[in-house]
């Protein structure tokens, strides 16, 4: 598959990065929960 | 409980009558989206042919959607809906009425006014009755399911297209049966089955949609 | 009697807010070796597929997304069905600590699916049934949140929230067989995903294993928010 390396960390990328923004939004509510 | 329904269908026909601009508006509103479409997408007469069963269900969607709104909101905000929670009848019977007369103006005229646009569309006149009835059947679930998400943002600001967000993706199993009946039919097949479906569907939701509807009341209204 | 005092112990938020803590950072750390193990499995154990090539090993975040988001919204009403029948406050709360983590991964669901799609079927979108059904299920779950968020009062949202999210779970089914139903009436758009990649044991257990994390991470996630929500509320 040609290209297949944009498609495959395409999707690993994103979702990495997107469970990674779930986690720094939720730290940060914790944060100023805490406030 | 056969006469308090009786009396809420008839009040609010009547209130209806009284507003019919209220009425015409979501009518007229399903005939110009039918019409953009051809607008859209070209005039070419197969596609128009194959996409009607399709645009005229979306339009009945759309249509009936917007016209829920008015379903609670005058009697929310005269304070009728709050006796009516208080009152003795049972609020699944109340629900039951209105969503009855709300079908009977709004529901309804959308059967009559359909094969006028499936005539702008040139759909083979055999189909009229299928889509007709694929209406008939459809759009009281419509009105139910739509009741719901009418009776949950009662009040709210944001309000109409916060009830569209919530309540089409509920409609597209209504959607996809009532179209498909059509093309089935269109196809040369016999469209009994998703028929027969959009029969139980009405079933379905004529039997638990009201104890959804009076549940969703009482919470908006605590 | 003593077991119904016990069972409803930790309804309080009070006394949950503590355990929410333990149980979030435990899977916290477990989520970590187990999505290790599943990469490890997935990409270095099991073997290239015969027609999709490399690209196929989308599989191992795509399935495990997919089964997350309805897992998710599953327990989302289950928590909601409790609220309402219990009128528990922490109930309503999990509810809605859930909805954001289950939108998430239906997004990285079709995301998944859509980049999937393009090297296998040529387009970046596929209208087969599982695309569709996890598309409406996304929108299921805007519509929750977006319903909280226009509500002002907390106990107003909970409730409402959860009829919601009952009425959306009873219809998921429904909806799931109309979608496969119009997907085998349109034959011509329908290609699938997932059809090309066939099932060995290996690419079984990656996917499980990354599932096992995904739900690992979900637990610990919505536990934390689940603790904000009630800091949030009950000071």
């Amino acid at each position: 598959m040609s290209d297949y390396a944009f498609y495959l960390w395409g999707s690993y990328s994103v979702t990495f990065l997107l469970l990674l923004l779930e986690i720094v939004f939720v730290l940060k509510r914790k944060r100023e929960a805490k406030a | 409980m056969l006469a308090v329904a009786r009396c809420i269908v008839h009040r609010d026909l009547l209130l209806g009558l009284r507003r019919r601009s209220d009425i015409a508006t979501a009518l007229l509103f399903f005939v110009i989206v039918a019409s953009l479409f051809p607008l859209g997408v070209g005039a070419e007469p197969n596609l128009l042919r194959a996409i009607a069963p399709g645009v005229i269900w979306v339009a009945a969607l759309l249509s009936s959607m917007l016209s829920l709104a008015r379903l609670f909101a005058a009697d929310h905000a005269d304070g009728t809906l709050e006796q009516m929670l208080l009152g003795a009848a049972p609020l699944g019977v109340v629900v039951v009425a209105k969503g009855l007369a709300h079908w009977l103006v709004s529901g309804l005229p959308l059967v009559a006014i359909a094969p006028l646009i499936a005539l702008q569309y040139d759909l083979a006149p055999g189909l009229y009755g299928v889509l007709a009835l694929s209406l008939l059947l459809g759009t009281p679930v419509l009105s139910l399911i739509g009741a719901i998400g009418a009776a949950l943002t009662l009040g709210l600001r944001g309000g109409g297209v916060l009830l569209a967000l919530l309540v089409l993706p509920l409609y597209v199993p209504v959607l996809i049966l009532g179209a498909g009946s059509v093309e089935m039919a269109a196809a040369g097949l016999a469209p009994d089955g998703q028929l027969l479906l959009l029969g139980a569907l009405l079933v379905v939701a004529a039997a638990f949609a009201p104890w959804a509807i009076a549940a969703a009341l009482r919470i908006a209204m605590d | 009697m003593n077991t119904t005092v016990r069972w409803f112990r930790f309804s309080s938020p009070q006394t949950f807010f503590p355990l929410a803590g333990t149980i979030a950072r435990w899977c916290a750390l477990g989520a970590v070796p187990l999505a290790v193990a599943g990469l490890y499995v997935g990409f270095l154990v099991a073997p290239t597929d015969a027609q999709q090539g490399e690209v196929y090993r989308i599989i191992y975040i795509h399935v495990p997304a997919a089964w997350m988001s309805m897992f998710i919204y599953l327990v989302m009403a289950l928590w909601a069905a409790l609220g309402l029948a219990f009128n528990t406050r922490l109930s309503g709360m999990m509810a809605s600590a859930l909805a954001p983590t289950g939108a998430l991964f239906t997004f990285i669901a079709l995301w998944t699916g859509s980049l999937w799609g393009r090297p296998t079927w040529g387009t970046y979108w596929v209208w087969d049934a599982r695309l569709t059904s996890e598309l409406i299920l996304l929108f299921l779950y805007l519509g929750f949140i977006a319903l909280q968020a226009a509500i002002d009062d907390p106990r107003r949202a909970d409730r409402a929230g959860a009829l919601l999210a009952i009425v959306g779970a009873v219809n998921i089914p429904i909806i799931h067989y109309s979608v496969v139903w119009w997907n085998t009436l349109h034959q011509g758009a329908s290609v699938s995903v997932t059809k090309g990649a066939s099932m060995q044991s290996q690419m079984l257990t990656g996917m499980l294993l990354m599932a096992l994390a995904f739900w690992m991470y979900s637990i610990a996630v919505t536990l934390v928010r689940v603790r904000c929500i009630i800091k949030e509320r009950e000071g």
